[in-house]
C-alpha cells in the first residue's frame, strides 16, 4: 500500500507532564513501534511552552495527537488507551491482520 | 409594561462591579452592564442576535471603554465573523491589527475527531489564555460553547471541565459572554445556565400578527437589581439597540416656554403663546379635516424658529408631504435642505409596535430635536391592538417629556359620534387636544375647530372656523345663528347681511340728524324773526314816546311865548305885563 511507504508524521500535543499525557505518549509510543515501526517522527508540543501553536491545529483538548502525514489530517484526543480506536482514528492498518 | 428603571441607578451604596456593554438601553436595563470578571449567558433561539450582541460587546468595549477583548468563535469562521458585522460598522480587522480584538475560530468537527480515553479541555484554556494575555483582554465571548457538547461524546469530562472552565474565567478576571443555543425546557440546550449563574439573558425572536419583534429579558442577575421585563430590541446598521421602559414616576421637568403653532389665531386661542414646551400635543379629526396641514405648520413655524424638528409620517411619503404643504404656503423643503427638519417615513407594518418605539427612540437620540410629530399615530393600530398602541404611547410620551421635546399627533377619527371619546384613548395622557371636525350644512362642507383641552393655560372655549388658503391656516370666529353654528359660505352670507344692516342703520341716523339740524335752523330762524319784530315794536313805542316829548316840549315853549304876547311885553318889556296876565 501507498501509505506504508510514507514516513508518518505524528504530533502529539500535551499541556505540562500529567498522568494523561504520559499515558498518551507511552501508548502511542507503543502502538508505533508495533504497526509502523522505522516510518514514523513523533513530536510532542507542549502547550504550556508554546501556547501559540494551539490556534494551528485546532487543539482545544489535551492530550491530542494529530496525523500531519499522510493526509488528510486526523486528530485523535484522550489518552490512547484504546488501541482499536487510535488505529482505527489512525487509518493504520494492524500488522497482524495482514 | 411599564417599571422604573432609576432605582437600578440608585445601587451606588453597595457599588456592585459592572462592566457596560456598550450597547444602547442594555446597560440602563442592567443597571450599568454585566458583572465584572465574571461570566454572563446570553441565550436564545436561532436567528435571534446572541453572537451579535456578544461581538457588539466586544467592540464596544475595544472602541469606547479601551477593554480589549477576546472572541472564540465555535461556529462561525474569523472571515465570516468579519464579513456578517462589516454592516454594522464594526472594523473588525482594523481591531485586530490594533491588538484590541482578537478572534480565535474553534473548529470542531466530529468527524475527524476521535477520542480515546481521558483527556481534558486545557488545550481550549490555553488557547484562551494565551489570546487573553497577548493583548490583555479584559472581555472575552465564547460563541457558542454548546458546539463543543456536538464535538465531543463524552458528556462526564465536557461538564466537569466547563465547570472548570468557568472557574478558570472568573479566576482570570475577564468579563465573558457565553452564548447558548435555547433548549425546549431548560434556558440552554445543554443545561449551561448551570454554570453560568450570575447574569442570564434571554433573548426572543416573537412573530405576532405576522410581524416580528426581538425581545430582551434578563432573566437573572445576581447581586444586582436589574429590569425584570422583556424589553424589545433593534438590529441595524448601527448595532443593536435596546428599549428600556422609562419611568413613568412622572417626575419629568417642566418648562414654562411656549412654542408657537405657525397658526397666529389658534396661538390667540392659546393666551396668545402657543403651546408649551415639552408638552404633547393631539390634533384629531375626521379624514381631510386638515390634520397635516395643522402638524406642518407646526413643524415649519418651529424650523423658522431654528428648532430641530423631526416628522414622523406613517401614511405618506416625504415628498408627498412636501408637495402638499407648499400649495398651502409652508415650504418644508427649504427646511429639509437646511437641516432643521428631518422626515422619516415608515410603513405602520413595517415593524412591530414596540420596534417602532425603538426605532423612534433612535431616530430622537441621534437628531436630537425640539419637535416630533407624528402623523398620524392611528395607523399604528394596524400593527397592535388600542391598548397596546396606548402603552407605547404613554412611554413615548413620556420619553419625549424627560427631553424636553414637544410632540404633536395626529389622529383619525373615523366616527365622528365618538371622535370625543377615544383617539386611541391616548386624549387623557396629552396636554393639549385640538379637535378639528366637519361642519355640514347648506350643503357644504366646512372645518371647525375646538380646544378641547389644553393644560395650564386659559384657553378659548369658543369654535373657530378653520379656513385652509393659499397663504397658510387661518381660523376665523363661526357665526352662531338660530339654526345652530353658521359656517363658510353661509357665515359669508350672514357677514354680508349685517354689513347691510349696519350701513342701513347707519343712514337712518344719518337721516334724523339732519332733521334735527334742520328744525333747530327753523327755530333759530323764528327766533331771530320774533326778535326784529321785537325791536320794530320797540321802536314804534319809542318814536310815539319821543314825539309826545316833543310835543310837549314844542307846547309848553309855544304857551309861553302867547302868554308872554299877551301881555305884551316884548321880549324887553316883560315884567310890565305880567300881573295883569294874572
Amino acid at each position: 500500500m501507498e501509505i506504508e511507504e510514507q514516513t508518518w508524521e505524528l504530533r502529539l500535543y500535551i499541556a505540562g507532564k500529567t498522568p494523561k499525557s504520559v499515558t498518551a505518549l507511552s501508548n502511542l509510543k507503543k502502538y508505533c513501534e508495533e504497526h509502523l515501526e522505522g516510518r514514523y517522527k513523533i513530536e510532542v508540543i507542549d502547550l504550556l511552552l508554546q501556547p501559540q501553536l494551539a490556534e494551528g491545529d485546532q487543539i482545544f483538548a489535551v492530550p491530542t495527537l494529530v496525523r500531519k502525514v499522510p493526509v488528510p489530517i486526523r486528530k485523535i484526543i484522550g489518552d490512547l488507551s484504546n488501541e482499536e480506536k487510535v488505529l482505527v482514528g489512525l487509518n493504520i492498518v494492524p500488522l497482524n491482520k495482514i | 409594561m411599564i417599571d422604573n428603571l432609576s432605582h437600578l441607578q440608585q445601587t451606588d451604596k453597595y457599588k456592585f462591579p459592572k462592566t457596560p456593554t456598550g450597547i444602547k438601553g442594555l446597560d440602563e436595563i442592567t443597571g450599568g452592564g454585566l458583572p465584572t470578571g465574571r461570566p454572563a449567558l446570553i441565550c436564545g433561539g436561532p436567528g435571534c442576535g446572541k453572537t451579535l450582541m456578544s461581538i457588539e460587546f466586544i467592540v464596544r468595549g475595544a472602541t469606547e471603554y479601551n477593554e480589549p477583548g477576546v472572541f472564540l468563535a465555535f461556529e462561525e469562521k474569523v472571515e465570516e465573523l468579519e464579513m456578517n458585522v462589516a454592516s454594522l460598522g464594526f472594523d473588525l480587522k482594523k481591531l485586530q491589527a490594533d491588538k484590541l480584538v482578537k478572534i480565535d475560530h474553534v473548529h470542531i468537527e466530529r468527524s475527524e475527531i476521535e477520542e480515546t480515553g481521558e483527556y481534558d479541555l486545557d488545550g481550549l484554556f490555553i488557547r484562551l489564555g494565551y489570546a487573553i494575555d497577548s493583548i490583555g483582554a479584559k472581555r472575552v465571548v465564547l460563541d457558542t460553547l454548546e458546539n463543543l457538547f456536538s464535538g465531543l461524546s463524552n458528556q462526564a469530562i465536557l461538564r466537569s471541565e466547563l465547570r472548570r472552565l468557568f472557574h478558570w474565567l472568573k479566576e482570570k478576571g475577564v468579563t465573558a459572554i457565553i452564548t447558548g443555543e435555547r433548549g425546549e425546557k431548560e434556558l440552554t440546550r445543554q443545561g449551561l445556565e448551570e454554570y453560568v449563574s450570575d447574569c442570564v439573558i434571554l433573548l426572543e425572536h416573537r412573530v405576532a400578527n405576522q410581524i416580528s419583534t426581538r425581545l430582551l429579558r434578563v432573566v437573572k442577575y445576581r447581586g444586582s437589581m436589574h429590569g425584570t421585563n422583556e424589553y424589545p430590541f433593534l438590529i441595524d446598521e448601527e448595532g443593536i439597540s435596546v428599549l428600556p421602559v422609562t419611568s413613568l414616576q412622572l417626575t419629568s421637568e417642566v418648562s414654562s416656554e411656549r412654542l408657537p403653532s405657525g397658526i397666529e389665531s389658534l396661538d390667540k386661542m392659546l393666551e396668545g403663546k402657543g403651546f408649551y414646551r415639552g408638552s404633547s400635543i393631539l390634533v384629531s379629526g375626521t379624514a381631510g379635516t386638515g390634520k397635516t396641514s395643522i402638524a406642518a405648520s407646526f413643524a415649519n413655524k418651529a424650523c423658522t424658529d431654528n428648532k430641530k424638528c423631526v416628522y414622523l409620517a406613517f401614511e405618506e411619503s416625504p415628498k408627498q408631504i412636501i408637495r402638499n404643504m407648499k400649495s398651502i404656503g409652508f415650504d418644508l423643503g427649504k427646511h429639509v435642505d437646511s437641516g432643521m427638519l428631518e422626515f422619516h417615513a415608515f410603513r405602520p407594518t413595517v415593524y412591530g409596535l414596540e420596534m417602532h418605539l425603538v426605532a423612534i427612540h433612535k431616530i430622537i437620540r441621534k437628531f436630537d430635536p425640539q419637535v416630533v410629530i407624528l402623523d398620524p399615530i392611528t395607523n399604528l393600530v394596524t400593527v397592535g391592538s388600542i391598548s397596546e398602541v396606548k402603552a407605547m404611547l404613554i412611554r413615548l410620551i413620556d420619553f419625549l417629556q424627560e427631553k424636553q421635546i414637544t410632540v404633536m399627533f395626529t389622529a383619525l377619527t373615523l366616527n365622528s359620534f365618538v371622535s370625543e371619546q377615544t383617539d386611541e384613548g391616548v386624549s387623557s395622557l396629552v396636554d393639549a387636544w385640538l379637535l378639528v371636525r366637519d361642519i355640514e350644512l347648506n350643503g357644504e362642507r366646512n372645518r371647525g375647530m375646538y380646544i378641547m383641552k389644553s393644560r395650564g393655560m386659559k384657553h378659548s372655549n369658543q369654535v373657530r372656523e378653520f379656513v385652509i388658503s393659499d397663504e397658510g391656516l387661518n381660523l376665523v370666529d363661526v357665526y352662531l345663528g338660530p339654526e345652530g353654528v353658521i359656517v363658510g359660505s353661509a357665515r359669508e352670507a350672514q357677514m354680508l347681511h349685517e354689513e347691510t344692516g349696519l350701513a342701513l342703520r347707519g343712514h337712518a341716523l344719518n337721516r334724523k340728524n339732519r332733521e334735527i339740524l334742520r328744525k333747530k335752523k327753523v327755530l333759530e330762524a323764528q327766533i331771530a324773526n320774533l326778535q326784529t319784530e321785537f325791536e320794530s315794536v320797540e321802536e314804534e313805542l319809542n318814536k310815539g314816546y319821543m314825539e309826545e316829548e316833543l310835543k310837549k316840549e314844542i307846547f309848553e315853549r309855544n304857551r309861553n311865548e302867547i302868554t308872554n304876547i299877551r301881555r305884551g311885553i316884548d321880549g324887553s318889556g316883560e315884567s310890565k305885563n305880567s300881573p295883569q296876565s294874572k
